[in-house]
């Protein structure tokens, strides 16, 4: 690494913003969020939603691609339990999302970066209260590191 | 069957006849009763008026040395069972108010000792075969109301029996050779805090027990609680001369009539320190042709 | 190479005043595969619309992404214009740049402009994996079945029939009729319940489109939406249907009795029997359990009376598979089972009975030929009781739900007793009284005025024998005072429960039920008769407690609903449906138990390997179930199934896009 290279990294340390990756489902948190727009309800701008069907879609290897892709943070969120337009797809999230956190922790990477909740279509201010706490909460936390690929 | 035995205190002073026939009862019926050492009052009626707290401290630490011992304990008296039921319940339901009560008595309790009513032992642990195997003398002549009173199988939590319509000891007495009455009465409170505050309630919540009972074509009462036995064998003689009614209905423990029946002296059962005199159905049913051959 | 094209909307300011359009448009031409990228004031516009397609074809554009609104909005309109330009719909792609950025990001520009770049991004790398898809059509039955013949079924049937589809009644009963045909009177118009479900029950058997099948009982359901292959059990009635002509000879020379249910055991029926005079078939059946032929061997009078030769002791249980394109649940209720209310006395004081024992013992054609007398000792009761919410709003030992039919039903008791007994008095123990619909409040209140029941707020404590009367004892909570009333008979209010096998037929047919096991509607507000299961609907009291006019109108939408589904032949399914890849898929079966649309089966294939010919099992998707939900596809660990439109390769497309 040369000098150069090791400056440019420090500049892309401190304008570091986390950026972080929302997997929502089609029925309720996407509603959601879209009645956070409608709603005009303000949040950071670090994420990026990514529709699917249903939170039980999520397949865990996504979100470890997305970890391995330099994501600094990973957030699942569907119906409530009971409320899937499915009628279970949120209970294997639930349980999926278990497992997922103690591989986290196993693998040495904090599990506050990849979180599940409940938001539904009626549920903006909860919306927007998860997005700011969890901006917050990466941005404490720093760039991940553990699983990114080395890019540099 | 070995169980820790909580007396308490009314059983040690009014309810004499109560120990002395449990004690009998359970010789018959090999059951070991190991009296807890050094036991202390549950503190019925007044301690979880005063502090929830004391209340569920007070018979905690008896539950916490039958645990040590690791026996569950057999209380005859419905009050003391309600108490300690309770505190059970409460440990096992709260971590937190398990290490609040096991600070207050300095020792554990985890819950693993459960509280017992000797009714429920007797007449639902044992079969009811073994039971008619063991009497000795049937019960002819008894026609039996079954007084549960309000603390025994209430509330459901708490209680081992239908709460509305209990059947454990009717089922005892009938197999024991007895009778015993449907009557309206069986879990009403008899009222034994009011005689001295308001003794005119007391009394009208003991006449309708006794109209019920004789209505129903009951020549007794059975019962399981010390208070009870007391407040309506005590004070029938007041209730007659109030209504100007005449009842005499002896009031008997459920232990007195198992004792009985299992073919125990009577003077050792108690049955001769009733205020209503009970010596005089006791021996109608022992002059009866009620023995049964012993195979 | 594929050839986007990029479409950044301004929507006027809403977006425009925020994100920077014109330059998320330029930064969107460097992204790989976009070949076309502009912005226009309205996407959606006529003209909006037009550039899209004019740019389809001038620039030959074989992928299309939006940047607007959410897709919730336009998503349909994009497709539609695409489509037009001679594009597959599913080559659309869209990225939510306005409620999803502009909306929540006013503040700050610059990154929300940033924002915008990557869910373009991202929108685009999906569109290049994006498939053509097509909505298929499957071939749609004209049949519907009915499951349960009550009033809901009956009427759900009627409207279908008359609409001029076939339609098959299932009926577990040797009648059908339901809880209907055993009520007196209906509120709050009192006019007999019987006058006027008899002609509907008749209008339903003579229907040239309705088929009863009574005295069976769904077996087991297959197939989906259209398609249902519907296994039903036709229990022995050991009588020939095609031969009797319900004389009746053979029940009255049956010498076994048996307390009849239709008349809820006050009075007894022949082990030969139909429930009721005026049951529909009129032809009876033959109780096993007590038919003294099939217990002993010995007897066989009725097939001695019957000169048709029309009793057949050795009929068999039969099954029938039918195809149905739509289905009809009306199972109704039954009584809550209130022996947990040990208080009441009831089943040890025969004159504690029920409503529903009220209704027979009022009936014409009750066993007391309309004469309310007590079951104990034949009198005609003077002070009669009723009890509300037995069994209802209790969460300790009852339900927690409100039964909705009791406070009226009493009320029209309360007025029947006082109407057919002179000198009588009725008290009513109640916790609200709720009297919801029209003309409900007023019957009420002329039960109370002009009928003089007394209403007691309180619940009642106790029910006791004292002589001949039963002693009722509970509280006026509104003069804060114990009650005891003498009581002749005891009326209670149980609670409406489903049947006790509902749970079992929803899981047969695939559809939910809540904790009580009434079967659960697609949308409480927006679709109350659907179900999750596409083609079956719900009428009447299986969905939660109703009441006679509430079933009718509950039938009669389930029947437009399906009528809707059954008036076309064939039907468009969604293509965003899981597939499998057969060639890894390697047969474990995880998939099946996790979809809750039972769309996925293993089966049995045959290829080539090594030389042989080799028979294993793979999974296999049924497109008529499947709604897309892919749990199956992270339940496979061979990933040989994937879900169309959301595929792992083109979720994983955009995670990269993210972070490239």
């Amino acid at each position: 690494m040369s000098v150069n290279e090791v400056q440019q990294n420090k500049e892309v340390e401190q304008n570091w913003e986390p950026k972080i990756l929302v997997f929502a489902c089609t029925w309720c948190t996407y509603a959601g969020a879209d009645l956070t727009g409608l709603s005009r309800l303000q949040y950071p701008p670090n994420i990026r939603i990514l529709k699917v069907p249903c939170s039980g879609r999520v397949n865990p290897q996504f979100v470890i691609k997305a970890f391995q892709k330099g994501v600094d943070g990973v957030l699942v969120a569907g119906c409530h339990p009971g409320d899937c337009h499915y009628t279970s797809g949120n209970y294997f999230t639930r349980r999926r999302f278990l497992l997922m956190r103690r591989l986290m922790e196993y693998i040495g990477m904090e599990p506050q970066r990849f979180q599940n909740r409940w938001i539904s279509a009626a549920e903006a201010p909860k919306f927007q209260q998860v997005i700011t706490e969890m901006t917050e909460e990466i941005r404490t936390l720093g760039p991940n590191r553990k699983l990114r690929d080395d890019q540099w | 069957m070995k169980y820790a035995y909580f007396p308490g205190c009314s059983l040690s002073s009014t309810g004499i006849e109560y120990d002395l026939s449990t004690r009998e009862t359970a010789r018959v019926l090999g059951i070991d009763l190991w009296e807890i050492p050094e036991w202390n009052c549950c503190g019925a009626s007044s301690g979880h008026l005063t502090d929830h707290l004391l209340s569920l401290a007070l018979p905690a630490r008896n539950m916490a040395i039958a645990e040590e011992a690791g026996l569950d304990v057999a209380i005859p008296c419905a009050a003391c069972y309600a108490r300690s039921k309770n505190t059970e319940l409460a440990v096992c339901n709260s971590a937190e108010m398990r290490q609040e009560i096991e600070e207050v008595i300095e020792r554990k309790y985890e819950g693993k000792a459960k509280a017992r009513a000797l009714l429920d032992i007797i007449a639902n642990d044992i079969q009811a075969e073994v039971i008619k195997e063991k009497v000795h003398k049937e019960l002819k002549g008894i026609k039996a109301a079954c007084y549960y009173g309000c603390l025994l199988v209430r509330p459901l939590a708490v209680g081992f029996d239908d709460p509305e319509d209990p059947q454990s000891m009717d089922n005892l007495v009938k197999s024991l050779g007895g009778e015993t009455v449907d009557w309206a009465y069986k879990t009403e409170c008899c009222g034994a805090s009011c005689p001295t505050t308001v003794p005119e309630t007391g009394k009208k919540m003991l006449e309708r027990i006794f109209e019920s009972a004789k209505n129903a074509g009951a020549n007794c009462l059975v019962t399981a609680c010390p208070m009870c036995l007391n407040n309506l064998d005590m004070r029938q003689g007041q209730v007659e001369k109030t209504y100007s009614k005449k009842y005499d209905m002896p009031v008997f423990y459920f232990t007195e009539l198992t004792g009985l029946a299992f073919g125990v002296e009577p003077t050792k059962l108690g049955l001769n320190k009733h205020f209503v005199d009970a010596m005089g159905l006791v021996n109608e049913v022992l002059k009866a042709d009620g023995r049964r051959e012993t195979a | 190479m594929k050839r986007v094209g990029v479409f950044i909307c301004h929507c006027g300011t809403n977006i425009g005043g925020v994100v920077d359009c014109p330059k998320v448009a330029e930064i969107a031409k460097d992204y790989p595969g976009v070949v076309y990228s502009v912005d226009n004031k309205y996407m959606c516009s006529e003209p909006g619309q037009e550039l899209i397609k004019k740019a389809i074809k001038e620039q030959n554009l074989d992928r299309v992404v939006v940047a607007s609104c959410s897709p919730r909005m336009h998503e349909p309109t994009f497709r539609r214009c695409v489509e037009n330009a001679g594009m597959n719909a599913y080559f659309m792609e869209m990225a939510n740049i306005r409620e999803h950025c502009s909306w929540v990001h006013a503040s700050e520009k610059d990154k929300a402009t940033e924002k915008a770049c990557d869910l373009v991004k991202m929108a685009v790398a999906k569109a290049i994996m994006n498939k053509p898809l097509q909505k298929a059509t499957i071939p749609v039955t004209d049949r519907a079945l009915v499951i349960g013949g009550g009033i809901a079924g009956i009427q759900a049937a009627l409207d279908l029939a008359n609409a001029g589809h076939v339609v098959d009644i299932v009926e577990k009963e040797p009648s059908i009729g339901g809880k209907m045909a055993q009520i007196d009177k209906t509120f709050p118009t009192l006019d007999c319940s019987a006058c006027i479900l008899t002609p509907k029950m008749v209008d339903a058997s003579s229907h040239p489109n309705i088929n009863l099948i009574t005295y069976s009982e769904v077996e087991k359901v297959e197939g989906f939406v259209g398609n249902f292959d519907v296994t039903i059990r036709k229990k022995a009635r050991s009588v020939d249907m095609s031969v009797c002509t319900g004389c009746g000879v053979c029940m009255s020379k049956c010498p076994s009795k048996v307390d009849s249910e239709f008349e809820m055991l006050l009075s007894k029926r022949k082990a030969i029997y139909t429930p009721f005079p005026q049951a529909i078939p009129n032809k009876p059946v033959i109780d096993r359990d007590n038919c003294t032929y099939f217990k002993t061997g010995k007897c066989g009078i009725c097939q001695k009376v019957c000169t048709l030769g029309a009793i057949d002791y050795t009929q068999e249980d039969e099954f029938v598979v039918t195809r149905y394109g739509a289905i009809v649940i009306s199972t109704g209720f039954e009584q809550f089972d209130h022996s947990v209310y040990g208080e009441y006395g009831y089943g040890k004081y025969p004159d504690v009975i029920t409503g529903m024992h009220f209704e027979r013992l009022i009936n014409a054609s009750g066993p007391t030929m309309g004469k309310i007398k007590r079951p104990s000792d034949g009198k005609v009761p003077k002070n009669v009781v009723f009890i509300k919410c037995v069994g209802s709003r209790d969460v300790a030992k009852g339900k927690s739900y409100c039964s909705k039919t009791c406070c009226m039903y009493t009320a029209k008791h309360a007025t029947l007793v006082t109407e057919k007994i002179e000198d009588s008095n009725v008290y009513i123990f109640y916790m609200d009284v709720r009297t919801g619909g029209k003309g409900y409040e007023e019957f009420y209140n002329r039960t109370r005025e002009k009928y003089d029941a007394q209403y007691i707020r309180g619940r009642v404590s106790k029910v006791f024998k004292q002589g001949d009367k039963l002693i009722v004892r509970g509280e006026d909570t509104l003069l804060s005072q114990a009650v005891e009333i003498e009581a002749d008979m005891v009326v209670l209010a149980t609670a409406m429960v489903p049947q006790a096998d509902a749970s079992k037929l929803a899981q047969k047919i695939g559809i939910g039920y809540d904790k009580d096991h009434f079967f659960t509607e697609a949308h409480p507000k927006l679709a109350p008769v659907e179900t999750h299961t596409q083609g079956v609907y719900l009428a009447g009291a299986c969905q939660g407690p109703k009441d006679i006019p509430e079933s009718v109108a509950q039938a009669s939408a389930a029947a437009a609903k399906a009528c809707g589904l059954l008036s076309k032949s064939e039907m468009l399914t969604e293509p965003i449906i899981s597939v499998v890849n057969e060639s890894i898929c390697v047969g474990c079966g995880l998939c099946v138990p996790i979809c809750p649309y039972k769309a996925i089966d293993l089966k049995t294939i045959s290829e080539r390997d090594h030389g042989k010919t080799i028979e294993r099992l793979v999974a296999d998707v049924n497109g008529g179930l499947c709604q897309g939900c892919g749990a199956c596809t992270v339940a496979c660990r061979s990933g040989a199934l994937d879900l169309k439109h959301f595929t792992d390769q083109q979720i994983l497309a955009e995670v990269n896009a993210l972070c490239l």
